[in-house]
């Protein structure tokens, strides 16, 4: 069979959505499915979390060649570690890998953003900010450089009060 | 060997069957995975912070009006047999059973039960919430779980990033920390050879299945645990809807399938689910895998209504009574294999006895 989008590779990914009750299947080649952002229960199949992990040291590589030693401030896990056992050391890890993260994230969940349930916070006595909703997405973005620039410093009072004011925004 | 009475309801309300299709789905289940910040993840926290892990999650605990009538089970102090009793009973996860005597020092693990709630405190994550109800009730179960998570989010810090959500140790659960699953019986679309197809449209639409047992459990007795493979990038509801959908979508072909079974081929079935009755009745001797494979067998009988006067709270009884750690609980001679096999008969044919003289 060959593939919807191109009509000249063989369709390798065949993609079924349940939309309203009515059924959809779309039959890609896992270049056009990796253009469209696909990720399906199929090639998250094929990227099983060990192999995924096992490449993780070849990406590094190209970044310097010890990214994979680079030890998390707070546990001291590296990500030869989590290659090794699959699990992260502590939250402070999906900071200090967060691009490696995201990346092992979307290829997971076909998507990193979280859309639930957000955490308050016990006695979150953070301030109201007006934020406009036009505003509030390049605001967001600023305040979080800060915040990352912020815990690189380890100037943890003004890294609170980013993070309220970032939870108030998002 | 600790006294199972002390768990309310033995932690099986939902033997009973008394939820929305229990003949065909078992039991629902749903999990949060939560991490308190600031604390390392349990592989590399040390006995101290597993320690003061407990301490704080004991404390909030004990002021949650959700934990009253509860018990709480530290994994240190119990048996091997009883933390496989509790595995047994799906209250603790394998990894508690088994893991923690690995462990140098204490794990100060424990599982805190109350009602249809559970709490695994330093399994993988520092907290594992999960709920258990009878048959297919995804959102009423979720509902309980809810209101527990806010109670612990309220007094406890909990690891969260605003983008990748809630933070687990193995990011396969970040997000939303939600896993739910349905234990499912499907022996009409195994015997129709269906079962491969609806299956394979499982991983399809984002599903996964699993075994009794779930994680890594091979699938006996026609049973199976499906639940969502991913847990980010889709709310809570979002999720469960999508599992509710294709559950509903399974009971209706798994229905189809028996429908076929019975005009197609009568008395073959009626023979086989007979048959499976009869040798759970007079058998001598069972192991696990056969004793399951029967029980499926009269399972779909009572479904067609083939076998009558048998209700599907035995049947679940039995599920869950005729597993190693549960024999060796009645008795401790079955610990040994030879000797299991004939106390799991001898239980089968107890319990089979009383409920036919009880039906006359």
């Amino acid at each position: 069979m060959l593939c919807d989008n191109c009509g000249e590779r063989e369709a390798a990914i065949h993609l079924t959505q349940i939309v309203d009750n009515s059924v959809t299947t779309l039959h890609l080649c896992e270049q056009c499915a990796a253009e469209k952002g696909v990720e399906t229960g199929a090639s998250v199949a094929k990227f099983p979390l060990g192999d995924f992990l096992a490449s993780l040291g070849k990406g590094g590589a190209a970044e310097g060649g010890t990214a994979t030693e680079v030890a998390c401030p707070a546990c001291g896990g590296t990500l030869h570690d989590f290659r090794q056992t699959g699990r992260l050391g502590c939250a402070r890890c999906y900071t200090t890998f967060e691009p490696h993260l995201r990346d092992l994230l979307r290829r997971l969940h076909g998507s990193s953003q979280h859309v639930g349930e957000r955490y308050a916070a016990p006695a979150a006595g953070a301030p109201a900010v007006a934020a406009e909703e036009a505003g509030a997405g390049r605001e967001i973005g600023e305040l979080k450089d800060r915040l990352r620039r912020a815990i690189r410093d380890e100037d943890f009072e003004l890294a609170a009060e980013l993070r309220d004011r970032l939870k108030v925004l998002e | 060997m600790i006294d199972l009475k002390l768990i309310p309801d033995g932690g099986l309300g939902w033997l009973d069957a008394s939820g929305p299709m229990a003949n065909i789905v078992l039991s629902t289940r749903v999990r949060l995975a939560r991490n308190l910040d600031g604390v390392p993840f349990n592989v590399r926290a040390s006995e101290a912070e597993r320690r003061q892990v407990l301490d704080d999650v004991n404390r909030v605990w004990q002021r949650s009006p959700l934990a009253k009538g509860g018990v709480r089970f530290l994994v240190d102090e119990l048996e091997p047999a009883d933390r496989l009793l509790l595995h047994e009973r799906h209250l603790i996860s394998k990894e508690l059973a088994t893991a923690a005597t690995e462990k140098s020092g204490h794990s100060h693990a424990a599982v805190y039960l109350a009602g249809s709630l559970g709490l695994m405190v330093n399994e993988e994550d520092h907290l594992r919430l999960q709920v258990f109800h009878s048959g297919f009730a995804l959102s009423q179960a979720y509902a309980d779980l809810e209101r527990l998570d806010r109670d612990l989010g309220a007094a406890l810090p909990v690891a969260f990033h605003q983008e990748f959500g809630y933070l687990t140790a193995c990011p396969t659960n970040a997000g939303t920390g939600l896993r739910a699953s349905v234990l499912i019986h499907l022996p009409g679309l195994v015997l129709t050879k269906e079962i491969a197809k609806v299956l394979q449209g499982l991983t399809q639409v984002g599903l996964t299945f699993r075994g009794l047992y779930g994680e890594g459990s091979e699938v006996v007795g026609n049973f199976f645990q499906l639940s969502n493979q991913t847990t980010l990038g889709k709310a809570e509801d979002e999720l469960l809807d999508h599992l509710g959908k294709i559950v509903r979508q399974v009971v209706t072909y798994e229905e189809q399938a028996r429908q076929v079974l019975l005009r197609d081929a009568p008395t073959i079935i009626e023979d086989k689910v007979w048959r499976a009755y009869a040798l759970l009745r007079y058998a001598r001797s069972l192991s696990f895998e056969e004793a399951m494979n029967l029980l499926s067998g009269v399972r779909l009988g009572v479904g067609l209504n083939l076998i009558p006067k048998l209700s599907v709270y035995t049947l679940n009884k039995l599920l869950i009574y005729t597993q190693p750690a549960h024999l060796a609980a009645l008795d401790v001679r079955a610990l040994r294999d030879s000797e299991q096999r004939a106390a799991r008969a001898s239980y089968v044919r107890t319990v089979l006895d009383e409920e036919a003289a009880r039906a006359g």
